[in-house]
C-alpha cells in the first residue's frame, strides 16, 4: 500500500510540466482576477457632438471627460457619424449637446443634452448613461447653487463584510473552488482512466492490492497538492489583496478537507463511467468546468436566474462550498451557521463514493 | 491529395465510431447554450430585504409600504431589533436591511430633517451598489412625496434636460449581449480541447510511430488531423446560431456568410493553438492541462463577463494574443450593430495572423522522428 502511494508520487512529480502548471495556475489566476477583472467601468471611449461649442458646453464636456470614467475618442460633426463610429466598436457612448447651450441653461433654464449608449452590451450602456447623468447633475447644482430640499432624509450606507467594495473579495473564494474541483476531480479521473486506456490497470487488478487501496493510493497525492493549492491561494489573497479570514482558519483548511475529498470521489466516479482518457476529460470539462464557473455563483448572483435553474444550482457541489469558503472568510461565522452546506457536501460524498464503489469493475471486459 | 483524403476518412470513422464522445462534442454544448445563456446575468430582479422598524409612525409604516410595493422588492421580515436584521442578514436570509430609527417621523415634521440607515451585503461589490441604488430611489420618491403632501410644494423641473437612448438593444436585454458570446466560447473550447487531445493520444497509444513510417509528410498530416474538426466545429456554429436565433431571438443584423467567412479562420487559430499544444506534450494529461490552464485565462480575459476597456493596460495588451476576445468582439459587432468587414478588419488580420503563427509552430514542433 505504502509503496503504491509512493509510486504515485513519483508518477506525478515526475511530470515537470504538470508540477509547474498545477503550481503556477493558481498564483496566475488570482493575480489576473485580482489585477484585470473588474465589474466596474474605467476609461470608457466616448465621442461628443456638440452643436453649441460654447463656454458651457466645453466646460460640462472638459468635466466629463477628465472624470475617470470616460476618455474623449472622437469629436462628431453630424448625426450620421454616430452610426459608423458605433459599428467600428470602439466608441461606447456618444453626448449630443443641443444648439444654444449655454443660452438656453442661463435664460430659459431649458437646455438640452442627448445620451446615446451602445447597449449590445447591457450593464455597461446602463452604468455609463448613469455616470454621465451623474456629472451632468454635480454641473447643474453647482452652476445653479445647491437647491436645498425642504424636509431632506438623509440615507447612511453601510456596506457589511466588504466596505471598499473590492471585486477580489467575490472572486477568491470561487477561484479555490474552482482550482480545488479541476485538480482533484479532473486529475484523478483522468489518472485512472489513463491506466485503463493503457492496460496497466490489468497489473494493478491481479496484484494482491484490494480495489479500495487502489482508488485510495490513487487520490492520496492529489489530496496532498490540492491542499497546498489552497493554502497557496488564502495566501496570495491575504498578502497581495489584503482579504482578511474573519473566522477560524482551521475550520476553513477542514472544510477545504472535505471538499477536496468531495471532488476526488466525484473525480473517481467519472473514471469508473468512462473508458478513455479523452471521454473522462470531456466529461470533467463540460460537467465541471462551465457549471462551475457560471452555475455556482462565483461570477453571477444565483438569486437572479431563472427558479428552474436555481435548483440545478442547487446540485453543484460548488455551490455549497463557495458559500462556506464566503461565510467563513468575510462573515467570520462558525461551524453553527455552516452546518446545513457542511452536511450536504457530506452527503454529496457518500453518493459519489457509493457510486463509485457500485460501479467499480474488478474485471475488465 | 489522395493522401489527405484517406487520413480525413480515417480521422472521420475514429471520431464516429466513439459513442461516448459523439453526444458530448454535438448534443452537450448546445444544451450548455441554452442553459448557460440563462444564468448569465448582472442584472438583479429581487433583494431580499429586512425592515426594522423602531419607529413604528405612520410615515414609517408608509416608507415600509413603499418598499413593499417595489417589483425590486421582496420584504422578508420585519423586526424592532437591528441585531435579528443582522443575524438575518449573516444567516444569508436577507440581502439588505432597511433600519428606521426612532423618532423618525417626530423629526420630519419638528427638524424638517431625518435619517435612514441601510445595511448592504457587500461580499459582492457590483450587485451591493446596484441594491443600494434601488434603495435610494424609493427613499428619493418617498422624500419628494412627503414635500408634496406637508408643504404643497413641487419641484422645478431640472435646467438641463437629459434623455438616454440605448442604440441596439433598446430594451438591454442580456440574452442579446450574452448569447453569442457563450456560443463563441462553445465552439472554442470543442475546438482547441480536441485538438489537442489528438495527436498526443496517438502518441501516448504509441500509433503515431506507424504514421511516422509511412510517407505521409508532415503538412498532410496536420491537414488530416485538422479538416475534421474544422468541419464539426463550423457546423456547430451553425446550429448555435440556428438556436441563438429560435429561443433566444438574437438580432442578426450583419451578413451570416462574414460571420462563417470569419469563423473559418478563427477556428484555424484555435485548432492550431490545440496542435501545438499537442505537439509540445507528450501525454493526455499534460496537454489537457495545458489547455485547461490557457483556456480559463483566455475566457476570463476576453471581455464575456466583464469589460475589457476597464482592465489595466498590461492586460489589454495580453489582449492581443487571447483568440477568443478578437471573435466575440466580431460575433457581437456583426450581429448586434451589422458592423461590415472594414469594421471588423483589425480583428481579421489579428486572427490571420495568429493562425499562420500558430500552425506554422505547430508544422515545425511536430518531428517524424520520435
Amino acid at each position: 500500500m505504502k509503496g503504491f502511494i509512493i509510486k504515485e508520487f513519483y508518477h506525478i512529480f515526475r511530470d515537470v510540466r504538470t508540477m509547474v502548471i498545477l503550481f503556477g495556475m493558481p498564483v496566475v489566476q488570482v493575480l489576473i482576477f485580482g489585477f484585470a477583472i473588474s465589474t466596474e467601468i474605467k476609461d470608457a471611449k466616448i465621442a461628443i457632438l456638440d452643436y453649441s461649442r460654447d463656454n458651457m458646453s466645453l466646460e460640462l464636456s472638459n468635466k466629463i471627460i477628465s472624470s475617470d470614467y470616460f476618455i474623449l475618442s472622437e469629436i462628431l460633426e453630424d448625426e450620421n457619424q454616430i452610426e459608423t463610429v458605433f459599428k467600428a466598436g470602439k466608441i461606447k457612448e456618444v453626448i449630443i449637446f443641443g444648439d444654444n447651450f449655454a443660452r438656453n441653461l442661463q435664460k430659459e433654464q431649458n437646455a438640452s443634452i442627448q445620451i446615446i449608449a451602445d447597449a449590445s452590451d447591457p450593464n455597461t450602456a446602463n452604468l455609463l448613461v448613469n455616470y454621465t447623468t451623474g456629472i451632468i447633475r454635480n454641473y447643474m447644482t453647482e452652476k445653479m447653487g445647491k437647491q436645498s430640499m425642504p424636509i431632506e432624509i438623509n440615507t447612511e450606507y453601510k456596506m457589511l463584510f466588504n466596505p471598499e467594495i473590492k471585486s477580489v473579495f467575490m472572486f477568491v473564494p470561487g477561484i479555490i473552488t474552482i482550482l480545488l474541483m479541476l485538480v482533484s476531480a479532473m486529475m484523478t479521473s483522468i489518472s485512472i482512466a489513463r491506466e485503463k486506456e493503457l492496460g496497466t490497470m490489468e497489473v494493478l487488478l491481479v496484484s494482491p492490492l484490494k480495489p479500495i487501496q487502489i482508488v485510495v493510493g490513487k487520490v492520496i497525492p492529489y489530496v496532498v497538492l490540492s491542499f497546498v493549492n489552497a493554502i497557496t491561494i488564502l495566501l496570495l489573497a491575504f498578502f497581495v489583496f489584503g482579504m482578511p479570514v474573519q473566522g477560524s482558519v482551521i475550520l476553513l483548511l477542514a472544510e477545504s478537507l472535505l471538499f477536496i475529498i468531495m471532488a476526488l470521489a466525484l473525480g473517481v466516479f467519472i473514471s469508473t463511467v468512462s473508458n478513455s482518457q479523452q471521454t473522462a476529460m470531456m466529461i470533467s470539462m463540460f460537467a465541471l468546468m462551465l457549471p462551475t464557473i457560471l452555475l455556482s455563483g462565483f461570477i453571477f448572483p444565483i438569486e437572479n436566474m431563472p427558479e428552474v435553474l436555481q435548483w440545478l444550482c442547487n446540485l453543484m457541489p460548488t455551490k455549497w462550498f463557495i458559500i462556506i469558503v464566503k461565510d467563513i472568510m468575510l462573515k467570520g461565522v462558525g461551524l453553527a451557521h455552516i452546518w446545513q452546506e457542511t452536511f450536504i457536501i457530506t452527503g454529496m460524498t457518500a453518493l459519489f463514493i457509493g457510486l463509485s464503489v457500485r460501479k467499480f469493475k474488478i474485471r475488465l471486459e | 491529395m489522395r493522401t489527405i483524403l484517406f487520413i480525413l476518412q480515417k480521422e472521420f470513422i475514429q471520431i464516429f465510431r466513439n459513442k461516448t464522445m459523439l453526444p458530448i462534442i454535438f448534443i452537450v454544448p448546445l444544451v450548455q447554450l441554452m442553459v448557460l445563456s440563462y444564468t448569465a446575468t448582472f442584472e438583479i430582479k429581487n433583494v431580499n430585504l429586512f425592515i426594522v422598524d423602531q419607529d413604528s409612525s405612520p410615515s414609517s409604516r408608509d416608507l415600509a409600504s413603499k418598499f413593499k410595493g417595489s417589483p425590486f422588492f421582496t420584504v422578508v421580515d420585519f423586526s424592532v431589533s437591528y441585531t435579528v436584521a443582522e443575524e438575518a442578514l449573516i444567516n444569508n436570509k436577507t440581502d439588505q436591511i432597511l433600519q428606521i430609527p426612532p423618532g423618525f417621523e417626530k423629526e420630519i415634521i419638528s427638524d424638517k430633517k431625518s435619517s435612514l440607515h441601510v445595511t448592504t451585503n457587500a461580499i459582492n461589490g457590483s450587485a451591493a451598489s446596484l441594491m443600494n441604488a434601488y434603495a435610494l430611489s424609493i427613499i428619493k420618491d418617498y422624500n419628494s412625496n412627503i414635500i408634496v403632501e406637508q408643504l404643497g410644494l413641487r419641484q422645478p423641473p431640472d435646467p438641463i434636460r437629459i434623455s438616454s437612448a440605448f442604440w441596439y438593444n433598446p430594451e438591454l436585454n442580456y440574452f442579446t449581449y450574452m448569447v453569442p458570446g457563450i456560443l463563441v466560447l462553445l465552439v472554442t473550447v470543442i475546438s482547441v480541447f480536441l485538438s489537442a487531445l489528438n495527436i498526443v493520444r496517438e502518441k501516448e497509444i504509441g500509433t503515431i510511430e506507424q504514421i511516422n513510417v509511412t510517407p505521409i509528410r508532415k503538412y498532410q498530416f496536420i491537414l488530416g488531423k485538422l479538416i475534421p474538426f474544422w468541419i464539426i466545429a463550423l457546423s456547430e456554429l451553425a446550429f448555435g446560431l440556428i438556436l441563438a436565433k429560435l429561443m433566444f431571438d438574437i438580432p442578426m443584423l450583419g451578413s451570416l456568410g462574414l460571420i462563417f467567412f470569419v469563423a473559418s479562420v478563427y477556428l484555424l487559430v484555435a485548432l492550431g493553438l490545440g496542435l501545438l499544444i499537442s505537439t509540445l506534450t507528450n501525454t493526455q494529461q499534460q496537454s489537457m492541462f495545458l489547455t485547461y490552464f490557457f483556456m480559463i485565462i483566455f475566457i476570463l480575459m476576453s471581455g464575456l463577463f466583464t469589460p475589457v476597456q476597464s482592465m489595466p493596460e498590461w492586460a489589454q495588451w495580453m489582449n492581443k494574443l487571447n483568440l477568443i476576445a478578437y471573435f466575440i468582439d466580431v460575433m457581437r459587432m456583426i450581429l448586434l450593430k451589422g458592423s461590415a468587414f472594414s469594421d471588423i478588419s483589425r480583428q481579421f488580420f489579428s486572427l490571420l495572423a495568429l493562425a499562420i503563427l500558430l500552425n506554422a509552430l505547430a508544422v515545425w514542433r511536430y518531428r517524424k522522428v520520435a
